[in-house]
């Protein structure tokens, strides 16, 4: 089975920190890492592809320093890098992100499977995966906690609010998976190493390469724009009520009634 | 750190993230409890070697990249910045058991014994130290008579790390009458017949590593798990002494590493007299004392690994890295506790470990006063 699966470089959660005065991430010194839950669907490309043959492709679209995760995928057991880098990318809202990442799936031709994350820890939309299936015109299961492929299907056990539900779709198809899927092997020092090295499979693909104009991508190809990003003051305004429970209590619905929150009829 | 920059390249750089990272997550948090239950899971030999760090000064062939002496000075550093020096002699214990195979083995010995350590699944051991003796090596008592193609081997080891629960132990044996030409290294597999660990030893310090008393009733010995000539164990083992010597110094290194940075952070916070420690300059003035003398013995630890590395014999330069980084380690970790005041001799304080830790240094691996013996015979 060949395999795609899209990475995404993120700053490590663990150790962002917001500008309180612009409101932005501060990731100035921040490790960069692959994002969490997209080294489980690395994982489970890998565990398919040792049992079934074929290849797997890490696909990253971001600036030329998200190489090191394609280097760390590659150290992990991915076969082939692909990263997608162009300063016309720059500024892509998911709708754009889809675009490009979709592009570069059709440009890769053979592949059974589509593996992603649910959700990329700073993004944090969950959108990607499934726009990138509504692109390729192929069936999306997302939220996937269990995975089996069989002869041209994949099935799937999805994560539901009040239980799981066991789907097959038939491949290619996209799937994005949780972090409780399985347990990602750490790339090897020896792949780290050789990762670095001029003959490692990795390729750069910019916009002349995907064949994509520069208004269908980045900032330009955006359906959405940001405005304004701010941390919502979480000012409280604490008042104490004293007095016999009885008084608190009338006081209480008073306070509420003046808020307009209404008390049922 | 920026010192040592001129030995240390980009895959150093790699290897030192990558081990740094398989510490912060496969041991740290475990380390405590690690500690307190005397060894830690057994699966542990497999997630390193899975990532590649067992394999690091070995054949290319098996570790799946070309190393030198600086990947493995990176391996043994972060290993330790675990904070349980036990667990990195324990994880490493190879490290000591295996280099004798490598240089003396046949390539038989060599396939056979070597690759199922570096993949996690067999543990190795040396076996030199007796009860009757660890400094007097030409001494060592336990006797191997041979009787066809098989040695009958019976006598006892002390103090063996890793030895509860190693699969094989690299060990010194005589094979003939008195005197060092009469020693031989075996590799003998625990699985044998007569073969037993009489004790598990509780020990000051390295808690996270089993350290065994092994005792050998007529064990038999296949001849073709002898390594090198009759009689060419003294060599062996002296051959070996280097690599440990060199480990032993940058845990001690490391060690006093740890020890200084905890106490400039406690320092820092806690306050006496109303002010913060670091506003003594009594205090001040001995932080820097403990960083000069940790600065020092890294650099100079650094610069016989160069030595070593470049083919050099250097026994007499990492005899004295062994003394002076051992002794800078009990000064700088004695200070240290020091420091911390009543808190410093608490279980919950890193500097309490690295106290105990820090003692082992001076002993192991051929005291500090064999050291001087070595070094004397060399400058006299
Ligand atoms: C309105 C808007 C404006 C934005 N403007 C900017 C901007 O100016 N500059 C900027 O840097 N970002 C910008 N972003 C963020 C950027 O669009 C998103 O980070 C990106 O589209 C991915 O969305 P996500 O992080 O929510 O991923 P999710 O949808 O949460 O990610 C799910 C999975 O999709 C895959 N994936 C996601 N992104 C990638 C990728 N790049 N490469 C490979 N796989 C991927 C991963 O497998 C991931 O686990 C903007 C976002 C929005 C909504
Ligand atoms: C935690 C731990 C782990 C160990 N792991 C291993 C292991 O894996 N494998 C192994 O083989 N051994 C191991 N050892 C043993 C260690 O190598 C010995 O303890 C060490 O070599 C000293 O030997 P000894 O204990 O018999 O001391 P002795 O040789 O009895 O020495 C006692 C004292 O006499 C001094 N002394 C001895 N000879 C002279 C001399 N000629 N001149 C001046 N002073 C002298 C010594 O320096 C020391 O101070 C370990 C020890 C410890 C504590």
């Amino acid at each position: 089975m060949d395999i795609v699966v899209l990475v995404k470089q993120v700053p490590n959660t663990t150790e962002v920190r917001i500008d309180p005065k612009t409101g932005n991430l501060i990731r100035e010194g921040v490790e960069s890492i692959i994002n969490p839950e997209d080294r489980h669907a690395l994982e489970a490309a890998l565990q398919i592809r040792d049992n079934t043959g074929g290849k797997v492709t890490v696909l990253s679209m971001g600036p030329p320093q998200a190489i090191d995760g394609i280097c760390e995928a590659l150290a992990m057991g991915a076969d082939r890098g692909i990263l997608l880098s162009d300063r016309i990318f720059a500024g892509a809202d998911t709708w754009a992100t889809s675009t490009t990442l979709g592009r570069a799936i059709r440009k890769i031709e053979q592949f059974d499977l589509v593996l992603a994350g649910r959700q990329a820890v700073d993004g944090d939309t969950a959108q990607i995966g499934p726009q990138v299936a509504e692109y390729l015109g192929i069936p999306q299961l997302t939220y996937v906690q269990k995975l089996e492929v069989r002869e041209g299907a994949v099935i799937a056990e999805r994560a539901l609010e009040d239980g799981c539900e066991h789907i097959e779709a038939p491949t290619p198809v996209l799937v994005t998976v949780l972090s409780s899927l399985n347990e990602p092997r750490y790339p090897t020092v020896a792949g780290l190493i050789d990762s670095t090295r001029p003959r490692a499979p990795i390729e750069i693909w910019n916009g002349a390469d995907l064949g994509v104009k520069a208004y269908e991508v980045g900032l330009a190809g955006s359906l959405t724009q940001v405005v304004k990003t701010f941390t919502p003051k979480g000012a409280r305004n604490t008042q104490y009520l004293e007095g016999s429970p009885a008084a608190v209590a009338a006081q209480l619905i008073d306070a509420l009634r003046k808020k307009e929150i209404r008390l049922g009829e | 750190m920026n010192s040592g920059l001129d030995y240390f390249g980009e895959s150093h750089h790699i290897l030192r993230q990558t081990v740094a990272k398989f510490v912060e997550r496969e041991i740290k948090p475990h380390v405590d409890e690690w500690e307190e239950a005397g060894e830690f899971p057994r699966d542990l030999y497999r997630k390193a070697a899975e990532v590649g760090l067992l394999g690091v000064a070995y054949p290319e062939e098996w570790s799946g990249f070309p190393s030198d002496i600086f990947h493995e000075v990176v391996v043994n550093e972060e290993l330790t910045r675990c904070g349980s020096g036990g667990l990195a002699a324990g994880l490493m214990s190879h490290a000591i058991a295996l280099p004798p195979i490598l240089a003396m083995g046949t390539q038989e010995q060599k396939e056979r014994f070597i690759p199922p350590v570096l993949r996690g699944e067999k543990i190795a051991a040396l076996g030199i130290t007796e009860p009757g003796g660890g400094s007097d090596v030409g001494n060592v008592k336990t006797r191997a008579v041979r009787d066809g193609d098989h040695y009958v081997v019976s006598g006892s080891k002390t103090m063996i790390t890793s030895g509860t629960r190693a699969d094989l132990v690299t060990m010194a044996v005589r094979t003939g009458g008195k005197g060092h030409r009469e020693i031989s290294l075996l590799v003998v597999e625990t699985d044998s017949p007569g073969f037993s660990v009489s004790k598990k030893l509780k020990k000051m310090g390295w808690w996270a590593s089993d350290t065994a008393e092994l005792a050998l009733d007529e064990v038999r010995v296949p001849v073709a798990n002898r390594l090198g000539e009759e009689g060419a164990g003294f060599y062996g083992i002296m051959h070996n002494f280097r690599k440990e010597r060199l480990y032993l110094s940058l845990m001690a290194n490391i060690t006093a590493q740890m020890a200084l940075e905890e106490s400039v952070k406690y320092a820092r916070v806690r306050e006496a007299f109303g002010k913060p420690l670091t506003g003594f300059q009594v205090t001040r003035h001995k932080l820097v004392d403990m960083a000069t003398l940790v600065e020092i013995s890294r650099e100079f630890t650094y610069r016989v690994a160069a030595k070593i590395g470049a083919g050099m014999n250097a026994v007499k330069e990492i005899s004295m890295a062994k003394i002076f980084s051992a002794e800078v380690c009990d000064r700088v970790c004695h200070h240290a506790v020091q420091i911390h005041g009543g808190y410093g001799f608490m279980r919950e304080y890193l500097v309490e470990r690295l106290y105990r830790d820090s003692r082992i240094l001076s002993i192991g691996g051929g005291t500090t006063e064999i050291m001087k013996e070595v070094i004397s015979k060399i400058i006299l």
